[in-house]
């Protein structure tokens, strides 16, 4: 009965989201308020019918219902509670309906909270967003329904997937769909903006808060990923430049560069039709995304669901939105106006400059992860695309992106004063070099280049800092003042300065993780003691213990630094009897920001145990620099100017008037 | 400067990072790419010794031996041929013998595929793509690959009841 609920309520949505892609569109031809506002009750109506939707999928999976295919499958009646929930969307039908049910959310969340927006521009971005919505439920209903009942209902469930039994998929992924489908907002203010023929800088008002929303849930989505491979997988890596990674990466540096825009857009009222652009293809990527993820057209570590059926109703998806968005935009971009005029030392040339890098390396990325598969099609060859090739490419064009960082802040609009912006960055450079310096004569003998990516990294973070203590006169003007002045300074500003230097920690992070990461691999025997980064671990013993799905072998160390007696880690395989398959949990011991990593590989017939010990020095950089840039994106979000103050489209150009 | 000039600015310099992403981005094509092989295509191509690629097929049954510190050889086959690898280090969780692995490194003198990474790149059936396609390009794929894992999933569940 909850099974046919939900299918009917998805059905039900699906006719909505019909009505509501055609009906606001005709009101706004014809002038008509009464058909603009279907839009607004028919994006609440959707809201309400996927959500049911979804928590019927939800009770279906916490009762444990499998007469339904997809609980039958992914799911198993002594699963924890909490894995219960988040096996929901931790296969394709169900994560493919978290997928539309954001969509909604976020289509709600605009008709309730879009009152100052001008009637006309509401209704087609209401629209566009039913025109996505529409296509996904369709794909739901025909390819993937989650609903699906079986004939004969077994008693006992598949189990899911072993590897996603974890609580980094309770977050990872709706992180990263509230991310992905967020930018589908600024598409379909962009695709409205392009269907009306007008853009001002209003426009940008409205369109950057919910860039920016969709931003930092991108980058705490990405951040979140990347932590949970690190310590699920047992590899100890934690970015891989694997296909599904860097589908995820795409839009996040594509919208990085549209937040950068819009800014430029909404201040200066200029770069409108690259703003526009963007928009498009930061979604675009985010389908892109989606399609490479869910059809099944790569092997990946994390592609769990594949069908190829589906693989070609989402490129037509993609084929249509991307090809119909960018024609509509080669079509009526001309029709837009030009706006301000600045010099290309400027904040706006800056910003110019921030766009071009990070579009350029979104480029590579791009051609990196699409080339294998074009050159699959084409020619048959398999070819793997891997690190080496994106730290030749993509980590050359971050360099000259990460030097400008700290001068954009500081440049003036419309004519800047580059002189002026690098003597005030001096204090900065020589934090930098000493940084250089120390590094380089501490490590003497090491690697050249990690102290000048450090020196890059500390040029960064002091940048935003001196860019900080400018604005409020730090060392300049008494105290008081200056405390005055930084309670008064825009929550952008500081969202800048935290966001700039978050950047900077996590190029920290990689670096040192990546150069100085020391690891032991070897068997143990009970009282054997491995010696890694001066830390001595002992392996004590091995239990047996049985879980609630699983039985599981744990391994318990002592850790010990100087004689000195730290802690216990206690690393584990976890072999589920379900799939008969086995996890490696990790074991980790944080100490600062670095931290010794633990993990199992197979007993041989003597009782010695595989073993891989890694020490990965200042590794939690690595995520906390994403932390504090989606940090300072809520800072801006929450600022004065996007919080009071309606913005105020420019009026419609005057009509000549008839001489009376 | 006039609107011309500037707009010409901004066109050079992005044309400028272009180019230089263009350069980087062929330099790495040329050098970072690794070609995927099954052992029936090792023997057809003469792969030189020292060429890195990466091997892919299915671990023979009773081939997998443990030496000493950690080092293991296995023999992968895809039905035509087979090939002796040789990898030392922590095989991955999903590494099974008669079911599919990719491996990455490059080929001895002796003709041994040193491996440098065993990779865990599959989903719950234990077939990597990249290998199901090989196989089944060549003809020698069964199709009960899939299901005979389904099937032992089900075998195992069945009767297992409740462990108390």
């Amino acid at each position: 009965m909850i099974a046919e609920a939900g299918h009917y309520a998805l059905v039900l949505a699906l006719a909505l989201a019909l009505i509501q892609s055609t009906v606001p569109i005709l009101g706004a031809r014809w002038h008509d308020p009464a058909l603009m506002n279907v839009a607004r009750s028919t994006a609440l109506a959707q809201l309400l019918f996927v959500g049911g939707s979804f928590a019927a999928l939800v009770t279906l999976h916490v009762t444990s219902d499998f007469s339904v295919v997809n609980v039958f499958e992914n799911s198993h009646s002594l699963k924890p509670l909490i894995y219960k929930i988040t096996g929901v969307w931790g296969n394709h039908e169900g994560s493919m309906l978290l997928w539309v049910s954001i969509l909604a959310l976020f289509g709600g969340l605009v008709a309730a909270f879009g009152n100052n927006l001008p009637l006309s521009l509401r209704a087609h971005v209401l629209a566009v967003q039913a025109w996505i919505a529409s296509a996904f439920y369709l794909f739901i209903l025909i390819t993937s329904n989650p609903f699906l009942r079986i004939a004969n209902p077994p008693i006992e469930g598949r189990d899911l997937n072993p590897v996603l039994q974890d609580i980094g998929l309770a977050v990872h992924p709706p992180m990263l769909y509230l991310g992905y489908v967020g930018f589908s907002i600024s598409f379909s203010f962009a695709v409205a903006a392009l269907l009306e023929g007008r853009i001002d800088a209003a426009w940008a008002r409205w369109v950057r808060p919910w860039t920016l929303l969709a931003w930092i849930f991108l980058t705490l989505g990405i951040a979140m990923g990347s932590y949970w491979a690190y310590y699920e997988l047992g590899w100890g890596g934690w970015w891989f430049w694997d296909p599904v990674e860097n589908a995820s990466l795409m839009p996040w540096l594509a919208g990085t560069a549209l937040l950068h825009s819009a800014v430029v857009m909404e201040k200066r009222n200029a770069l409108k039709v690259w703003t526009i652009l963007l928009s498009i293809l930061t979604f675009s990527l985010s389908l892109l995304g989606t399609f490479l993820v869910r059809s099944g057209v790569l092997t990946s570590v994390h592609a769990f669901a594949t069908d190829p059926t589906r693989g070609v109703f989402i490129l037509l998806i993609l084929c249509i939105f991307i090809g119909g968005s960018l024609s509509l935009y080669a079509w009526r971009a001309s029709a837009l106006k030009q706006g301000g005029l600045f010099a290309p030392i400027s904040r706006e040339g800056a910003l110019v400059l921030n766009n071009l890098f990070l579009t350029t390396a979104c480029a590579t990325v791009f051609i990196g992860t699409l080339y294998p598969l074009a050159l699959e099609v084409i020619t048959g060859d398999k070819i793997s695309v891997g690190a080496p090739f994106f730290n030749l490419t993509f980590a050359p064009l971050f360099v000259p992106l990460m030097i400008a960082v700290p001068f954009g802040p500081l440049l003036a609009w419309k004519r800047g004063d580059l002189l002026g912006a690098a003597q005030r960055l001096i204090a900065a450079g020589v934090v930098a070099l000493i940084a250089i310096a120390v590094l380089w004569a501490w490590t003497l003998g090491g690697s050249t280049l990690a102290p000048l990516a450090i020196g890059l990294a500390v040029f960064v973070i002091a940048g935003a800092l001196s860019d900080l203590a400018e604005r409020t006169g730090l060392f300049r003007l008494p105290f008081g003042t200056t405390l005055r002045r930084a309670r008064g300074l825009p929550r952008s500003s500081w969202g800048t300065v935290f966001a700039h230097a978050g950047v900077g920690v996590a190029l920290i992070g990689i670096v040192c993780e990546t150069t100085w990461n020391t690891e032991y691999i070897g068997s143990m025997k009970p009282h054997d003691t491995a010696h890694v980064a001066g830390y001595a671990l002992t392996l004590d013993g091995v239990r047996q213990r049985q879980g609630p799905n699983f039985r599981e072998m744990i391994a318990q160390f002592t850790v010990s630094l100087g004689g000195e007696r730290l802690s216990v880690m206690t690393p584990s395989k976890r072999n589920f009897t379900t799939r008969g398959s086995t996890t490696t949990e990790a074991a980790l011991l944080t100490r600062g920001a670095s931290q010794l990593y633990i993990s199992l590989g197979e007993t041989a017939a003597d009782g010695e145990i595989a073993v891989r010990i890694y020490h990965k020095p200042m590794v939690l950089l690595i995520w906390f620099g994403p932390v504090l840039m989606a940090f300072g994106g809520m800072l801006s979000l929450s600022d004065r100017r996007l919080r009071v103050g309606a913005p105020k489209p420019a009026r419609a150009p005057r009509q000549l008037q008839p001489a009376e | 400067m006039t609107r011309k000039q500037r707009r010409l600015t901004m066109i050079g310099g992005s044309l400028a990072v272009l180019a230089v992403a263009a350069a980087l981005v062929l330099n790495a094509m040329r050098d970072s790419i690794v070609f995927f092989s099954t052992p029936v295509m090792v023997a057809e191509k003469h792969i030189p010794a020292g060429r890195r690629f990466r091997l892919g097929g299915l671990v023979e049954k009773g081939s997998l031996v443990h030496g000493a510190d950690l080092a293991v050889t296995f023999k992968v086959g895809d039905g035509g041929a087979t090939l002796p690898v040789s990898f030392k280090g922590i095989l991955p969780d999903l590494f099974r013998e008669g079911q599919g692995v990719v491996a990455e490194g490059a080929l001895d003198v002796s003709g041994v595929f040193r491996a440098d990474t065993v990779l865990a790149k599959h989903d719950e059936t234990y077939m990597p793509k990249d290998v199901a396609d090989a196989l089944k390009k060549q003809g020698h794929w069964k199709d009960d690959y899939g299901d005979k894992s389904q099937a032992a999933q089900a075998d195992q569940s069945a009767p297992k009841g409740v462990p108390q």
